[in-house]
């Protein structure tokens, strides 16, 4: 696929493959990058997949400059490694949905005419694509809500919303990893850290996973909650 | 061990950024002013990356309850030691007991407090660094409060064996201070997609800081920006120094606490050698941007790389003198 690279500043170049939030361009943002990280030079710090680009940090110093960042690129993009296979790992995600951890599936159901269970089981029914991870740590932007359970923000955000709650924005459906105001409809929580500082690699979710979330009770959320 | 009497308007602990987890969605952060940062910790002969203090507007009232060797740079703070000018860019031994008073900032807006073996906080995902919005690092991830307790690192015996009778040339401070900040930007991605009324102000005007402007990122204030087209934005990577327009049209710098990726159009990426400059505007001055070419910013880069370099080696030797008269 055709790809232009734009720089950044003096130690990043975007190389981007389209402007739009699209499957088979994200797909090929993450195959890239799988094949970037495979082919190694010293001096490129990180490689960070977005929706329909990704980012490539170096230190000018070891890596050199833009110009040679870019013959690089050039040489390790698409050439070879068309076929490089990207993790499809899937992530389930339990979601007690409802009651006090999902005080907006009453109101997302009314929007749509449904009943709260038919909203359940809509949304955990679905396959999510992380198409990236940015906004804030361990954030997730997930494709694949059904059109029928898109919903507007909240006229008035929350001043505070909890860890873990689940909500939908417009379009989009997510997970908060951290406590933050937030204007999300939530309709559930999970007991799952989607942020850990501690854990050797922070993020429960990376871009190019497939998310799917299963429904529980309010006792597997507090057993599940102990035992994280 | 560092007693926090009075933790300041806003003072951190900071190191050189937690780098490598982007992918995570996790900001670089860091000190602001990199510059002040790295010749701080070479004042107190530390290797490189310790971590320190980074006061912003007012500083910090410690007391100390080791020997150690600190430094202070940045900003024009007054400082006292026991109640007596501090002069700053310049290493100081102090012994357990001293009162190290930071005052209001007269010029600039922040500075770092080094210490001698750094302050030893517990590293969170490979950095010191306080990230406040998501309470990382740092004490608590949260900025320093009175009665906190501040962990140092070992300090080398012979640093604190006599007086330190030297310190840096003011060359190394000049940065600092003035109301109106030459601050040079290289046009950015979405550059040619503002009308050229905007582009032409965008390097003409002078944006004003104003007091929303914190680690995360400048709100500045002045002539309207306007895309020549309206359209939706996928978001793409922004770094420290990213200027943005959301639709108020008023710009944004992104600092060093700034989200991994933005949604709104980038009209310019601020060369990084003068991010030292930005990092110690305060509000109410006035920021005026000079366009430049990408591989004039990338050239300035490794030129301040550089000087920095010599800088640090100069006081290198000059420890080295310090302990070879022993």
């Amino acid at each position: 696929m055709e790809y232009t690279l734009v720089p950044l500043c003096e130690y990043a170049i975007t190389v981007r493959f389209a402007s739009c939030i699209d499957e088979t361009v994200n797909d090929i943002v993450h195959r890239t990058a799988v094949q970037l990280q495979a082919a190694q030079k010293e001096g490129i710090m990180e490689i960070v997949p977005a929706f329909s680009s990704l980012t490539v940090y170096y230190d000018p110093l070891v890596a050199g400059n833009y110009a040679d960042v870019c013959t690089w690129l050039r040489e390790n993009i698409g050439s070879s490694g068309q076929d490089a296979r990207r993790s499809t790992r899937t992530t389930v995600i339990p979601v007690c949905y409802g009651g006090e951890f999902g005080p907006d599936l009453a109101d997302v159901a009314r929007f749509h005419g449904m009943t709260e269970d038919e909203v359940v089981a809509l949304h955990s029914a679905g396959r999510y694509r992380v198409y990236m991870i940015g906004f804030s740590p361990g954030f997730s932007y997930l494709g694949g809500l059904s059109p029928r359970l898109a919903t507007p923000r909240r006229t008035v955000p929350r001043t505070m919303v909890p860890a873990g709650s689940v909500g939908i924005a417009g379009g989009q459906t997510g997970v908060y990893p951290l406590a933050t105001p937030g204007g999300w409809q939530l309709i559930g929580r999970t007991p799952l850290k989607l942020f850990d500082p501690h854990r050797e690699e922070p993020s429960l979710l990376s871009a190019g996973d497939i998310v799917q979330f299963r429904p529980i009770g309010v006792e597997e959320f507090a057993c599940l909650e102990r035992g994280t | 061990m560092i007693d926090v009497m009075d933790g300041g308007f806003f003072t951190t602990v900071q190191d050189g950024g937690r780098s490598g987890y982007r992918h995570a969605g996790v900001p670089v952060g860091g000190a602001m002013d990199a510059w002040a940062y790295r010749l701080a910790n070479a004042l107190v002969g530390n290797e490189g990356d310790e971590a320190v203090l980074e006061a912003t507007m007012a500083g910090p009232t410690l007391r100390f309850y080791v020997e150690t060797v600190i430094a202070v740079c940045g900003g024009d703070f007054p400082c006292t030691l026991n109640g007596r000018p501090l002069p700053l860019w310049k290493p100081e031994i102090v012994r357990p007991g001293d009162i190290l008073k930071i005052g209001v900032c007269r010029a600039g807006w922040r500075a770092y407090i080094a210490v001698s073996g750094g302050i030893a906080v517990p590293p969170v995902m490979g950095s010191r660094s306080t990230y406040v919005p998501a309470r990382l690092g740092g004490l608590s991830g949260r900025p320093l409060q009175p009665g906190d307790a501040l962990p140092t690192g070992a300090v080398c015996r012979h640093r604190v064996a006599k007086p330190l009778r030297w310190g840096l040339a003011r060359s190394a401070s000049r940065y600092i201070g003035g109301k109106t900040k030459m601050v040079r930007a290289v046009p950015g991605p979405e550059y040619c997609e503002f009308t050229p009324e905007s582009c032409g102000q965008f390097f003409a005007a002078r944006y004003e800081v104003t007091p929303q402007s914190d680690r995360i990122g400048y709100r500045l204030f002045g002539p309207a920006l306007a895309l020549g087209r309206e359209r939706e934005m996928v978001s793409e990577a922004v770094v420290f120094g990213t200027v943005q327009v959301p639709a108020s049209g008023q710009p944004i710098v992104l600092m060093a606490d700034s989200q991994t990726t933005g949604g709104y159009p980038r009209i310019a990426q601020v060369a990084a050698a003068d991010l030292p400059v930005l990092a110690q505007a305060r509000p109410g001055d006035c920021i005026q941007f000079q366009p430049i070419a990408p591989e004039e910013a990338a050239r300035l880069y490794i030129e301040q790389q550089q000087r920095l370099g010599r800088w640090i080696a100069a006081i290198r030797r000059q420890w080295g003198e310090n302990s070879e008269n022993d």
